[in-house]
């Protein structure tokens, strides 16, 4: 193309464009796009530190500071000076604007990389590391820290200061789950302000001024509302850490595997960090269709149980009043014989919400197989909090009600009813611990046949004839539909442990001990599977899910933070 | 203008003065009651510019050349033309009385002597810019003002120049007084009106923050200098086109300069703007350096203004150069030569003063003050405070010097507010034009990590 070169990005017509040089190439954005979102989105990056896109910008650490110029305004009669592209010639200023908080207008020039761009930028690293402790090996951020890459991007190298530098409090106890050091603190009031705008808790804000300037909870107050952990994720540097994570683990050492929370039906993106099969922590990861960028603290914090002693490691069969650990081969056999020793209408199966879809469809062929009416999942209710959790607090409810047809909780009374009255003689119960569930111990003692699987070992596991370990969330690939509606995907962080099964294995294992048909080998062939029989998931695999997920129901329900975030979004306050 | 004016004794005007805003500053008999302004013709401006249409009176504010008198020197009536005409939102207009800039002291004396010029002003100038609400924001160590002024404001109301249907106009008006709590930022307009919003006074970014657009309560919002705001009435009563005929083209009107240092006799000084030269201020007014001293440097427009030397030259655009007696005290002339007229804090130095102390005082205040919202000037102005120290200390290397002028030149421009210039001008100018003198008070032994003595005693103590 002669004239500018092409955008990179399409935007749809009505929207106002205007062309923008960048570096040099000129490009079209909508009008009001932010001048840094505008540079990203040619692969231009403007480091920063304050600016966050779900958050407002008081444009506070001056890291974004860019090169700007405009076409001079021609004197009346005078055509405008053109350029070699036949664009209008620009006029840079002098000064250097922020990217953050401006916005691209027709016929603007941004230079990313200019002398003046640069002499900001190495200005500004050098203040924010004067009074910074530089303690970076014994710092949890390190590895992931905004300071360390842009002072190796941007940063002089040396150090011209030699005076003392300025003391603050360290290691201060805000709240229950953030710590706080004041002296890593570079002053970007990004948690201020996702305390105050997204929190609706503002507990955090800054006494004395100056370099003097100290993040704090106001007197009386602590940060301990249930999503304050999003705070450390978006502190640039190692200011605020996490009391869960704090020295537990390296950063660069972690995996991270693109997973969801399954804590309740919201299924907030989540990216677990691991290493050598333990899970050290989980974070938010962005999608504006379900959490944004953040995640309440009750769901990241869930994983603990993944690296707990208590795991079920071996499948075991009752021998006499004590468990033995057995191989898999008998411990299915055992539990194959216990339920087939009863007739099909004695059988109730309960299952979880918590499963995966793919566990769920195995679920139903093991129905069939067995010829099993009475089959349910245990309900739990009551999560919302006008925020992001769902009041809905099974991940799976959805799957439950595409897969298995039926409506959570419908059917459990009248499964322990029959348990006590004698009518049901075998039970197998999946991921749920039934004295949790309405059982009573004396209902379970009653039973010829109980089969439960389990991640932990638990009471229930206990008056088992047959337990069989399965595998928690972080270690299995599967699909789940949250409140939403939206089909999204788990990615194996993790192994299980010991002898611990798959569960969609467990349960297909079961079926051909059963004597029922085998054929699948991976998790991707039960979604294939289901996929032909269920309507919803048609077209669909399990690859195709994607790392966002796909909406295949509508449900109505609306997640308070994004309405607000919309709305705010909408009034031009943040990016989004 | 009329009528003779007595003074106390001893507190007579020069007669180079031209005494507008100052006319009952020392007045004798004069006291900051009703009764006596509305003896000497008070609140008539009023009475007149609420026959007027408010675009006259604002078109009379443009004609008169009125320049902000508070710092910036930008036009006042051009400002308040920035409210956007569609706006469909309450305007506020706010008085900013947080005169803190070191070295300028006239607004006190308006506020002390002459509130009810100050609330004449204010009233018509919230006629013209339609602004029924208004707020005197002074700072906290005026506490006889604030007194003063809430007096003023009672008397006002009980006489209906404030309040309801002020004199059967239709026209509301209330002015309140909101007192800072001690910070020189507050001066800063969006600083001021975040922290008369309740929060740290944090100055806003602009874009898109222009307080004429989205100012308070993101209103517009219009901010003026106490003494601006009381031009306004005498520009109402000699109307626009007679007041510019006051001062110089571009620099009309009279205004106050605040004379402090070593001269015979500091103090304030109403003269037209541009009609009176460094010089004639230093011998004429203020009569004179003390005995046997020479000068040394001038900072002519409050501490933020750049430093001019004795000795310099400066030559102008137009072909003039001027030494410093010869540049006249006036917006353009003193930008001209590299400096400002700031708010009028015309600070003399003579040979006695040491100017690694002078400028370790200014940035000692800049550091002090610095509001720590964006990092150069949070970072730099301690940084340089702590340089200087050094150099006062005798414990800085000559290389020190030019890193002080680097870290001021990474602070100015840089900043969100003109704070980063004002704590870097000072820096840099001084650097610039006294860089032997610093580097005199410097020994090039002291080279490397510096180790507090302090820091020292303290570690004795600990292992002791």
């Amino acid at each position: 193309m002669s004239a500018p070169a092409a955008s990179t990005q399409t935007a749809p017509p009505p929207v106002d464009m205007v062309n923008v040089q960048i570096d040099g190439v000129w490009h079209k954005f909508p009008k009001g796009t932010r001048m840094i979102e505008a540079c990203k989105q040619v692969q231009a990056e403007v480091p920063h530190y304050c600016y966050h896109p779900k958050l407002t910008s008081p444009g506070n650490c001056r890291m974004c500071l860019v090169e700007m110029g405009m076409p001079p305004r021609p004197a009346p009669g005078q055509e405008p000076e053109k350029d070699e592209h036949g664009m209008p010639k620009i006029s840079w200023m002098p000064r250097a604007v922020i990217a953050c908080a401006n916005t691209v207008s027709e016929g603007m020039g941004i230079r990313t990389n200019s002398m003046l761009t640069q002499e900001c930028r190495k200005g500004v690293m050098e203040f924010l590391l004067i009074n910074h402790p530089l303690d970076c090996p014994i710092c949890d951020q390190a590895g992931e820290c905004r300071l360390q890459e842009f002072s190796v991007e941007h940063g002089k190298g040396e150090s011209r200061f030699r005076e003392d530098k300025v003391k603050k409090p360290k290691n201060v106890d805000i709240g229950p789950r953030v710590r706080l050091d004041d002296e890593r603190c570079i002053m970007c009031s990004r948690c201020i302000r996702f305390t105050a705008e997204i929190a609706d808790d503002p507990v955090l804000g800054f006494t004395e001024r100056g370099s003097y300037t100290t993040l704090a909870v106001h007197p009386g107050k602590r940060l301990e509302n249930n999503y304050s952990l999003n705070t450390v994720d978006i502190c640039p540097v190692g200011a605020l850490t996490s009391n869960d994570f704090r020295f537990q683990m390296r950063v660069w050492f972690l995996n991270e595997t693109k997973s969801i929370c399954t804590k309740c039906g919201r299924g907030c993106n989540t990216e677990i960090g691991s290493r050598e099969n333990t899970v050290y922590r989980q974070t938010p990861r962005d999608n504006n269709d379900v959490n944004s960028s953040w995640m309440c603290d009750q769901g990241r914090n869930d994983f603990h149980f993944v690296n707990s002693e208590y795991r079920l490691t071996d499948p075991m069969v009752k021998v006499g009043a004590k468990h033995e650990a057995t191989m898999w081969k008998k411990a299915l056999a055992a539990a194959a014989a216990g339920l087939k020793s009863v007739k099909a209408d004695e059988i109730a199966i309960v299952a979880s919400a918590r499963m995966t879809n793919e566990e769920l469809f195995m679920v139903r062929s093991l129905a069939k197989t067995l010829g099993v009416t009475q089959i349910d999942v245990v309900p739990r209710t009551g999560g919302a909090d006008n925020y992001l959790r769902a009041d809905d607090l099974n991940p799976n409810s959805n799957g439950v009600r595409k897969i298995l047809g039926i409506e959570p909780g419908a059917k459990l009374q009248s499964i322990i009813d029959g348990v006590r009255g004698g009518s049901i003689k075998a039970v197998l119960a999946l991921g749920e611990n039934l004295l949790k569930s309405g059982f009573e111990k004396a209902d379970l003692q009653k039973l010829s046949c109980l089969v439960s699987s389990h991640i932990l070992a638990n009471a229930s596991a206990d008056l088992s004839h047959v337990v069989l370990p399965g595998s928690s969330y972080a270690e299995k690939r599967g699909s789940m539909i949250n409140v939403t509606g939206r089909l999204q995907r788990l990615n194996r962080a993790i192994n299980s442990p010991g002898n611990a099964h798959d569960t969609w294995e467990i349960i297909r294992d079961l079926i051909v001990a059963c004597g029922g048909s085998n054929g699948l080998h991976a998790v991707e062939d039960v979604f294939k599977l289901m996929a032909s029989e269920i309507s919803i998931f048609e077209g669909l695999t399990l690859s195709r899910i994607g790392d966002l997920g796909v909406q295949v129901m509508e449900t109505n329900e609306k997640i308070p933070l994004l309405e607000r975030e919309k709305e705010r979004k909408a009034k031009g306050m943040i990016v989004g | 203008m009329a009528s003779p004016v007595q003074y106390l004794p001893g507190k007579e005007p020069h007669a180079r003065e031209h005494r507008l805003i100052f006319r009952n500053v020392d007045r004798a008999g004069y006291d900051p009651s009703i009764d006596c302004y509305l003896k000497d013709g008070g609140y008539e401006q009023l009475k007149k510019a609420l026959t007027m249409e408010k675009s006259a009176i604002i078109n009379e504010v443009k004609a008169s050349g009125l320049r902000g008198r508070g710092g910036a020197g930008f036009p006042t009536g051009v400002k308040w033309g920035f409210i956007p005409p569609t706006n469909t939102k309450p305007v506020y207009l706010i008085c900013n009385a947080d005169e803190s800039e070191p070295g300028t002291f006239k607004d006190r004396y308006i506020m002390h002597q002459d509130p009810h010029q100050l609330v004449e002003g204010m009233v018509i100038s919230c006629f013209a810019v339609g602004a029924k609400l208004a707020y005197i924001y002074i700072r906290e160590e005026f506490p006889m003002a604030a007194k003063i002024l809430e007096k003023a404001l009672n008397e006002a109301r009980e006489k209906n120049f404030l309040g309801n249907n002020i004199l059967g106009s239709g026209f509301d008006c209330e002015i309140y007084v909101h007192r800072g709590a001690g910070a020189y930022i507050c001066g800063e307009e969006t600083g001021l009106i975040e922290s008369l919003e309740g929060k740290r006074p944090y100055p806003r970014i602009k874009p898109p923050y222009f307080p004429a657009a989205l100012g308070l309560y993101m209103s517009p919002t219009i901010v003026n200098n106490v003494e601006s705001l009381c031009h306004v009435k005498h520009i109402i009563q000699m109307g626009g086109a007679e007041y510019a005929k006051l001062g110089t083209p571009n620099n009309t009107g009279t205004r106050i300069l605040c004379v402090s240092g070593d001269v015979q006799k500091p103090g304030y000084y109403e003269v037209e703007v541009g009609k009176i030269t460094m010089g004639e201020v230093i011998d004429v007014l203020c009569g004179g350096l003390k005995p046997g001293r020479k000068l040394k440097a001038i900072i002519p427009g409050g501490s933020s203004a750049k430093v001019l030397r004795a000795d310099e030259k400066f030559k102008l655009k137009d072909g003039r150069e001027l030494g410093i007696m010869d540049i006249p005290m006036d917006f353009d002339t003193m930008a001209a030569c590299g400096s400002m007229a700031g708010s009028g804090g015309v600070m003399i130095m003579d040979d006695s003063r040491k100017m690694s102390w002078v400028i370790n005082n200014l940035n000692a205040f800049y550091a002090h003050e610095s509001c720590g919202q964006c990092t150069p000037c949070r970072e730099g102005s301690l940084w340089m405070r702590k340089i200087s120290d050094r150099i006062v200390d005798g414990k800085a290397s000559p290389d020190d010097v030019d890193m002080l002028e680097t870290v001021a030149n990474q602070i100015e421009g840089k900043t969100i507010c003109a704070f980063g210039e004002a704590c870097s001008w000072p820096t840099q100018s001084f650097v610039k034009k006294f860089r032997d003198e610093l580097k005199a008070d410097c020994k090039p032994e002291f080279t490397g990590r510096i180790v507090n003595e302090e820091t020292l005693v303290a570690a004795a103590g600990l292992v002791a």
